[in-house]
């Protein structure tokens, strides 16, 4: 494929990243210029930027499908919907952390999260290893600082230092299985990489052992088994807000790279898919089984992402136009519904306290209006019509079947049941338990109740008005292969 | 008869629509969310009479038609009409979900959420009856299945309801999903790519292909019909839940199971259905005389209701089974007819025991002084329970077990086709011992003596109570007298499904 000479229009393709760059300096700026009691406005700021730069991506940067920059971005479908997904994650991220302590007036916190949402915006626009490298990066060490944000609580010092170590070692190995990538073929470009490899010259054996190594950064991303270990730890001791963010857009970014390098740049696809099918399998099955005994909500929701990401895993080893298509609307869906999840955990833990499940106990009679939206959110992550998560499962399983991976739906239906019974066993204690002596309604400012409707209506969407976003969905496929 | 009025899909939606709005409400104003409760219920009625009175019998074939595009890809559509079959389903639902209200006025723990489930659970239940494309019906479906566990959990009776609700979710569920399977599998490879239950009538598939997958959507589905071995969470279920959810749950969800068996199962797979006959057979009679048995050893009043229920329900399925005009007809017949009597026994079950504050069937008795409307309406659902000439019970079970009888001609050369004299007489024993459990009830709980310690404690049932029952009650009796009213439609919905079964 051939590069693009240099033309005005591609600044224009990478505008939202250059507004997000620019965001980010206005936040730095007012942090320095505002008296304490107005530092609220940087949150705001960051969250109604993010939302104009949604605004600005829908309307100026539409795919072309072109190399440009060298060589070094492509902007195609698949990367116009995962950056709508990580500003919009950004953007509602930046709401559910105005009223959080430690985090809520910092303008250094908001510029970082910004800088990650760049870093995992070119995650998607990569179409050259060194980009791609840089990018993972980028997002990575923001990434790391965010969830030791707050770094005289000693967990989330120790959330940070944790995601910190795991998070370069395994990019280590990744960088490792990059570098095998261009010294076997003598190329970075992802497309350049592709055609070397179809041409036979390569050994099948490099390009597994390529694989295996790539997987290892791609899996800590994507918090898949076997590379989850620092997710529960992570998830427990970030500022929450980190949590909701780490565990939706960067899962997401991880699954864009595995969409570039494993489509776009590896051939033989016969070779290292059942690796990834393991994966697949071992994920759904160990992330659910292990939330089963989990007491504390922020940990339960860390072992369901593991869970859910083997369920986008399923639907990638499809390995299809459908397959890739579930996979990005599984995305789609998973994320709304987590920040939904993660909004409410937020909005109990500043009332009560704690992320013990038990606090919970009640809340429908307290609080019915968030009990009701973390029923949305929770009956979503099981899967429950009209909800996004339904249609999600539902393209993932029939792209599994599609394949002739008719086994591999059944591990995840029978998955889906195990999850079924966890999240039901939450809202047992929200619906059911009777509130203890004193507790009072869950304080829900007006930003957040605003994010919890915004993302209650985008569940309720995405699981009834599938269409429109599912064509997304497979725009986006079908310009990857 | 086609109007311009998209009147199944305001029946369908209106339920959750309402739900919708009820949560909207203030928790206070409870008054207010009853009304709205009663009126939406009112209306869905109406339209449920209305389109079922508007049905041109003439014409027959699938009425009311709707359809739109709902994920173009991969030809999902919102697709909706209703036959001989479904239309008295969608009827039932309807009186059930106004009686249902009117059962559950005096509900005063968090009424604006107990409605609103409610009514998002009747919205699943009608878009399954209505459907006529696979993924449509299986959306629906699943709708139906978790404000099931909401009800029971919070609103059922404190003993068993947590339990009881995480069985009953976890059994559909489980159901569901394998069905869900087995109806991706019928899509790809079917090679028409739509979900269109007409168009896949016409797929072809192989015998080995029908062989495999039928018992994944068969038994996926009949998991709800409660058919044995996977009968246990019903009358769990049952007893755990509030009245008006163990109404809608025998009267009408357990229907959803038997309807989806037959629509997906047996019109789609008919090589697959007429390969595991047997055991359908074998099966749908282990649940009519096991679940008669049953019924009889219990003590607790409810768990009599619930028992029988899957004894019934095993009629249901054997009517299916015998694949002639005759057993479906009586089948069809069997789930409204049944839908209506247990609805009416949950509710006289649930207005003794909001007095009597126990189920206790031998610490029971002389309720007929006190509640004789009650008792007349139970006496009325127990009738039609045995199957007594003059009531609806009548009318369905006498074409299954004249359909079962020659069923053995329909499936000459079947190793089971001798055997059909025998299943009838079994099955008609099973009636006979639906007789003795249903009488020793009306004695041991109406008549005799009243225990002291019910005296002066004992309140009438409410106006709003006999309204529901009179209105269930009568349906019975006019069924029974007037079997025209609904025998020539059902019938023809059974032509329609033998039409699909064709050669068989």
């Amino acid at each position: 494929m051939s590069i693009a000479a240099f033309h005005p229009a591609h600044l224009i393709a990478i505008l939202p990243e250059l507004a997000l760059v620019a965001l980010a300096g206005v936040v730095m700026t007012m942090d320095v210029a505002l008296a304490e009691n107005r530092k609220r406005l940087l949150g705001l700021t960051t969250a109604v930027g993010s939302f104009v730069i949604i605004a600005l991506a829908l309307l100026f940067s539409q795919p072309t499908g072109e190399l440009i920059w060298g060589g070094m971005i492509r902007n195609d479908m698949a990367a116009f919907v995962f950056r709508l997904v990580f500003i919009f994650s950004g953007a509602i991220t930046a709401l559910l952390s105005l009223d959080v302590k430690g985090v809520a007036h910092k303008g250094d916190y908001y510029a970082i999260m910004l800088g990650a949402v760049v870093g995992m915006c070119f995650m998607a626009l990569a179409a050259d290893v060194i980009m791609l490298y840089l990018a993972v990066e980028t997002a990575g060490i923001a990434g790391y600082v965010l969830a030791g944000y707050v770094h005289r609580d000693d967990r989330s010092a120790e959330a940070g230092l944790k995601y910190f170590l795991f998070g370069a070692a395994t990019s280590a190995v990744m960088l490792y299985g990059l570098s095998l990538l261009y010294g076997f073929t003598g190329e970075t470009n992802l497309n350049a990489i592709a055609t070397v490899l179809a041409s036979g010259e390569v050994a099948l054996a490099a390009i597994v052992v390529t694989a295996v190594l790539i997987v290892v950064g791609v899996g800590f991303k994507m918090a898949a088994v076997p590379f989850h270990f620092w997710a529960p730890d992570v998830y427990e001791g970030a500022p929450t807000p980190v949590t909701a963010f780490v565990s939706t857009a960067s899962k997401t970014a991880g699954f864009a790279v595995l969409m570039r390098v494993f489509i776009t740049g590896l051939t033989a696809s016969g070779a290292w898919l059942p690796m990834l099918v393991a994966l697949a399998a071992v994920s759904m099955t160990l992330g659910n089984l292990l939330a089963l005994a989990q007491t504390n909500i922020k940990r339960l929701l860390a072992y369901s992402s593991i869970a859910h990401a083997g369920y986008a895993l399923v639907a990638f080893v499809a390995y299809s136009e459908l397959g890739m298509a579930a996979t990005v609307y599984y995305l789609m869906a998973y994320v709304v519904t987590n920040l939904a999840a993660f909004g409410v955990v937020i909005l109990v833990a500043r009332s009560a306290g704690s992320d013990e499940i038990a606090r919970y106990a009640g809340m429908s009679r307290r609080s019915p209006y968030l009990a009701l939206a973390m029923l949305v959110a929770f009956l979503s992550l099981a899967g429950m019509p009209p909800l996004a998560g339904f249609f999600g499962k539902f393209y993932v399983f029939a792209a599994a079947v599609n394949a002739g991976l008719v086994w591999l739906a059944f591990v995840g239906v029978l998955n889906a049941i195990v999850g079924l019974y966890y999240y039901l066993a939450v809202l047992k204690v929200v619906y059911v338990s009777p509130a203890p002596e004193g507790a009072a309604a869950v304080d829900v400012p007006r930003a957040y109740g605003f994010a919890l409707a915004v993302l209650s209506v985008g569940i309720i969407l995405l699981g009834t008005a599938s269409a429109p976003w599912f064509g997304w969905a497979l725009r986006a496929a079908q310009g990857l292969f | 008869m086609q109007m311009g009025f998209p009147i199944l899909s305001v029946i369908t939606l209106t339920p959750f629509a309402t739900g919708v709005l009820l949560l909207l409400f203030p928790a206070e104003r409870k008054r207010e969310i009853r009304l709205t409760a009663l009126a939406a219920a009112s209306f869905t009625l109406g339209l449920s009479v209305v389109a079922y009175f508007n049905y041109d019998l003439a014409a027959a074939g699938y009425q009311f038609v709707e359809k739109a595009i709902w994920v173009e890809p991969l030809g999902i559509s919102y697709y909706v009409g209703v036959d001989g079959i479904s239309l008295p389903m969608v009827l039932l639902t309807g009186m059930v979900m106004f009686t249902g209200v009117l059962i559950s006025w005096g509900v005063d723990d968090r009424p604006r959420e107990f409605f609103a489930f409610l009514f998002i659970l009747a919205t699943g239940v009608f878009g399954v009856f209505v459907a006529l494309d696979l993924f449509h019906l299986f959306f629906f479906y699943e709708i139906a299945v978790f404000p099931m566990y909401l009800l029971i959990a919070i609103w059922g009776w404190k003993v068993t309801r947590e339990y009881a609700a995480m069985k009953l979710t976890l059994y559909l569920f489980i159901g569901s999903v394998l069905a869900l399977v087995g109806m991706l599998a019928m899509y790809f490879l079917s090679g028409l790519s739509t979900f269109d239950m007409i168009a896949l009538q016409e797929a072809n598939f192989s015998f080995a292909f029908q062989k495999f997958w039928f018992p994944f959507v068969f038994f996926g589905f009949a998991v709800l019909a409660g058919i044995f071995p996977f009968h246990n969470w019903s009358p769990d279920g049952h007893v755990a839940a509030p009245t008006a959810v163990s109404m809608f749950h025998a009267g009408v969800l357990m229907k959803l199971g038997a309807f989806a068996a037959l629509r997906v199962g047996v019109m789609l797979l008919p090589e697959g259905a007429r390969f595991w006959l047997p055991l359908i057979i074998f099966l749908a009679l282990i649940n009519v005389v096991y679940g008669a048995f049953v019924a009889m050893m219990q003590r607790d009043f409810k768990y009599v209701i619930g028992f029988s229920s899957v004894s019934h329900m095993g009629l249901v399925m054997l009517g299916v089974a015998t694949l002639n005009q005759q057993g479906i007809t009586g089948a069809g017949l069997q789930m409204f007819s049944h839908g209506v009597m247990t609805a009416l026994f949950f509710a006289c079950v649930g207005i003794v025991y909001d007095r009597a504050h126990t189920r206790d069937i031998p610490s029971l008795g002389g309720f007929a002084s006190k509640l004789p409307w009650v008792t007349v309406a139970f006496i009325i659902g127990g009738l039609v329970s045995m199957g007594m000439p003059g009531f609806s019970g009548f009318i369905a079970e006498l074409p299954i077990l004249l359909g079962l009888w020659s069923a053995g001609s329909v499936t000459s050369g079947h190793f089971i086709a001798p055997y059909y004299t025998w299943i009838v007489m079994i099955a008609v024993i099973a009636i006979v011992i639906t007789a003795s459990y249903i009488l020793r009830v009306v004695q041991r709980v109406f008549f005799g003596q009243m225990p002291a310690e019910f005296e002066g404690h004992i309140t009438n049932s409410t106006r709003l109570d006999k309204v529901a029952i009179v209105l269930l009650a009568s349906v019975l009796v006019l069924l029974g007298i007037f079997p025209g009213l609904m025998a020539p439609l059902i019938s023809s919905g059974a032509e329609n499904v033998m039409a699909v079964l064709g050669g068989i």
